[in-house]
């Protein structure tokens, strides 16, 4: 059967999916991502596997389909679902416009692929997501995207805006923009780098080498129903199938491909003269690889690093946010957003995709360095230099396609309590300036911090109630003091429900009809 | 027209819109109700109605929009729209009184009118929260954000006493007329957001004035350029909590309005109408020091209206 169709089938399902994941993460308007990002991240591998796994909800069942769409015709989820596959098809697509490309068979880096699979398990087994923050591809696209082209557009936004603005036009509205995070610029910089080099020079080594999801569906496409075999009364061996092999895991000569490589990009069908490459049933094809080298060394590997890993996380300690000065702020624990539940579930589930930083409308959702911890690295947090949380809205629990945010109404979202408010008095300008302030009482939204008379200075001054506080950072953000805030939120390790605000009726009766007062 | 012209034009112009004199370049003229002789009111109090047509009434009572907007002339108003808050809460100024404005402006010939506020929340939540996006788009008028640095233009106060120099939005330093809408409300900080107070959404570096004596930088930035029609929402008042308010049981119905050229003397009127006394307040008894505005309101002719 002729399935070189198969091919065009491909680019229009991978464009279809790179489009609508990248448009979730350049809209600058805030208004798709809400109603929108289930769609395209619903068969994202790693995060549906970790919803999957700790809600256990028909949301996070995407996997499945990924699982069973592998064991019927291998790994096309890498030439179709994935962005960061295809982001890398792009890339060779580009480099053939520029020089032909031919591939030629190479070995699989079977050693490197699986010992990297194993210790990614192994650190998930361990209770930490850091491989798969470091290795998931789609939570590396995102990076990339948010990281360094989202800066990109709102650049252009901006400078459009700008322009127009100059002729009295206000249609585009800039973006305030607030700085990137270097850390995970330059991760992204450097990650993106490595995948345009690979991709340039090898096709698709990054996914048969590195990426966890590859090898993983890889393993499991050894067991495919339909794997693509070379049939030998068509095949004419003009070894061009070989040539346009991405994955290099054609071996023309020998008519052997090692299916667990094959990334289902069907050029090889495209290219060959006499349908001599084609899907096979797998119990007509017994041509299987052979490669069990080395299992004891692996182990080895991720014994060691386990071992490391576990010395880094004892030293880690408080973090100091702002520099020093009269009284410094020091926050025992990060903020996670809204949704997260705890700091562990957080961390334990996120993968770093930075789709809820790209959707955060306050942008108080920012990349953390350490903030974390190192196995934390790059998770958002809530970063109250940068914006506060908005009491009514829940995006980033409704964009988020792990675990690690679950989704939240808005009602209950009022309640949360991300963290508690700190008064520092010597900070104050009500005590340091001796004149009236308010910036916090005014952001607050549950009144937890309200101005009330203190006789000492005979001035209004900041009184906190931890009860109603939901850690919304409204008032570390809008208080002006330097360097140093002088209120902040401590993050709550679990997050915790806070009280209702109490409501009391004012019994002002008023007649309209009444004189003024003047 | 760079930015130098549209400044002169703006102090000229807005100072006093139907003077055609040309003023020297000290553009910290303040303007002042009593110079005024076209007025036959220095300030209307109006209550009973209902926002829309209470505006009606009292801006008749003024002379009509006529006298403050002339042809083709671009209209710059400013709401608050601090909060993404519902109308109800009133922790933003009424919509439809906004929307009411706007139409009174086109009626008066205005070429564009602008509406904007440097928000605290989030901002395009704030303009539709607030409703006041429809009624303003709804109107004719313009929604403009407030929310980049990009359009803040630094300026001198020369006449401040701590508010030296800040950064104002082009808009309020480009326009022909500059119409102030703040809403009546209670003020953790401030002790009340009125007219002058609601002039914190110009500017862009607000915590500079929060570090640098509160009361003191409000009274000095009018003495920069004050709006030429103030205009006090307290149809609906939030009493408690303010600025943002924690629910609608800190809002009471005072169904009234007051306007005036003179922001210290519809501050003033519209404190005693919150009911406490001006002295009390003090940014307003700063603005009256700087010859900002009359505080005394028994030296100055109130139209009093009672619908």
């Amino acid at each position: 059967m002729n399935l070189a169709f198969l091919k065009n089938v491909r680019v229009i399902i991978s464009i279809v999916f790179i489009l609508s994941i990248a448009l979730l993460f350049f809209d600058l308007s805030f208004s798709i991502q809400e109603s929108f990002s289930e769609y395209p991240l619903f068969l994202q591998f790693i995060p549906s596997l970790l919803k999957y796994i700790s809600l256990g909800t028909l949301a996070g069942t995407g996997f499945i389909f990924v699982l069973l769409l592998t064991l019927l015709f291998g790994r096309v989820y890498c030439s179709t679902i994935c962005p960061l596959g295809v982001l890398q098809d792009i890339v060779s697509y580009l480099r053939r416009k520029i020089r032909k490309q031919y591939f030629s068979q190479t070995k699989p880096f079977t050693k490197t692929r699986y010992s990297i699979l194993l210790i990614v398990i192994l650190l998930f087994l361990f209770g930490t997501s850091l491989g798969l923050n470091l290795l998931d591809p789609y939570s590396n696209f995102g990076r990339i995207t948010s990281n360094i082209f989202r800066p990109i557009i709102i650049g252009i936004n901006n400078t459009a805006s700008s322009v127009l603005e100059n002729f009295n036009l206000y249609s585009i509205s800039p973006l305030e923009f607030k700085g990137i995070n270097i850390f995970s610029f330059i991760f992204s910089i450097l990650f993106l780098s490595l995948i345009i080099w690979f991709s340039f020079s090898y096709g698709r080594l990054f996914c048969n080498s590195i990426c966890p999801v590859g090898t993983f569906l890889g393993f499991l496409s050894k067991y495919s129903f339909f794997k693509i075999g070379i049939i030998e009364s068509n095949c004419i061996e003009c070894g061009d199938c070989e040539t346009v092999c991405k994955s290099s895991c054609i071996e023309s000569e020998s008519k052997n491909i090692d299916f667990s490589r094959c990334v289902g990009c069907f050029n090889c069908f495209d290219i060959c003269p006499s349908i001599g490459i084609s899907y096979i049933p797998r119990y007509k094809n017994d041509k299987s690889d052979n490669h069990h080298s080395s299992k004891r060394n692996f182990f080895k590997n991720v014994g060691i690093f386990i071992l490391g890993s576990q010395i880094i996380l004892k030293a880690q300690e408080k973090i100091e946010i702002y520099k020093k000065n009269t009284v410094p702020v020091l926050r025992s624990s990060p903020v996670s957003p809204p949704g997260s539940i705890s700091i562990e579930n957080f961390t334990d589930n996120c993968t770093a995709c930075h789709l809820c930083i790209a959707s955060c409308p306050t942008q108080v959702l920012q990349p953390s360095f350490l903030e974390y911890g190192l196995l934390g690295i790059m998770q958002p947090r809530m970063d109250y230099k940068s914006g506060y949380c908005n009491f009514d809205c829940t995006i980033c629990s409704d964009v988020c396609p792990s675990s690690a945010i679950i989704s939240i109404n808005q009602e209950s979202k009022k309640t949360i309590q991300l963290g508690e408010v700190k008064f520092i008095k010597d900070n104050c300008v009500v005590y340091t300036q001796k004149t009236d302030c308010g910036a916090c009482a005014e952001h607050c939204p549950t009144k937890a911090v309200k101005m009330e008379l203190d006789v000492e200075v005979n001035l209004k001054a900041p009184i906190t109630d931890e009860k109603i506080c939901v850690g919304c950072g409204a008032c570390e953000f809008a208080c002006p003091t330097i360097p140093y805030k002088a209120i902040y939120v401590e993050g709550n390790v679990i997050h915790q429900i806070a009280e209702k605000p109490k409501e009391e009726k004012l019994e002002d009766v008023i007649d309209h009809k009444e004189e003024f007062p003047f | 027209m760079n930015r130098r012209e549209f400044f002169k034009k703006s102090s000229v112009a807005g100072l006093a819109a139907y003077s055609y004199f040309s003023f020297d370049s000290n553009f910290n003229i303040l303007a002042n109700s009593k110079t005024n002789t076209n007025d036959v009111y220095d300030l209307v109090a109006i209550k009973g109605g209902e926002p829309d047509s209470m505006f009606d009434a009292a801006i008749k009572s003024l002379g009509g929009m006529n006298n403050f907007v002339k042809k083709n002339q671009t209209v710059v108003i400013k709401p608050n729209i601090g909060w993404d808050t519902v109308p109800e809460r009133a922790a933003n100024t009424n919509p439809k009184l906004i929307g009411q404005i706007v139409k009174h402006c086109f009626n008066s010939g205005a070429k564009d009118v602008y509406v904007f506020d440097h928000t605290c929340d989030n901002w395009k939540n704030c303009y539709s929260t607030s409703g006041i996006e429809k009624e303003v788009k709804d109107a004719g008028g313009t929604m403009v954000p407030g929310n980049s640095e990009s359009y803040y233009q630094a300026v001198e106060i020369p006449n401040g006493k701590r508010l030296k120099k800040t950064t104002v939005h082009e808009l309020i330093l480009e326009s022909d007329v500059f119409i102030n809408v703040p809403v009546l409300k209670d003020h953790g900080g401030a002790r009340l957001s009125i007219s002058m107070k609601n002039l914190m959404g110009v500017v862009w570096d607000r915590r500079y004035w929060h570090r640098n004596d509160l009361h003191q930088c409000i009274a000095d930035y009018p003495t920069f350029r004050q709006p030429d029609l103030n205009v006090v929402d307290a149809y609906a008042v939030m009493k408690k909590n303010g600025p943002r308010g924690v629910s609608e049981a800190d809002v009471v119905q005072l169904k009234s309005q007051i306007i005036s050229r003179d922001i210290v003397a519809a501050d003033a009127a519209a404190t005693k109408l919150f009911g406490l006394d001006p002295i009390e307040i003090d940014y307003i008894a700063n603005a009256s020091k700087l010859n900002v505005g009359q505080m005394d309101l028994s030296k100055l002719k109130i139209d009093r209206i009672i619908l």
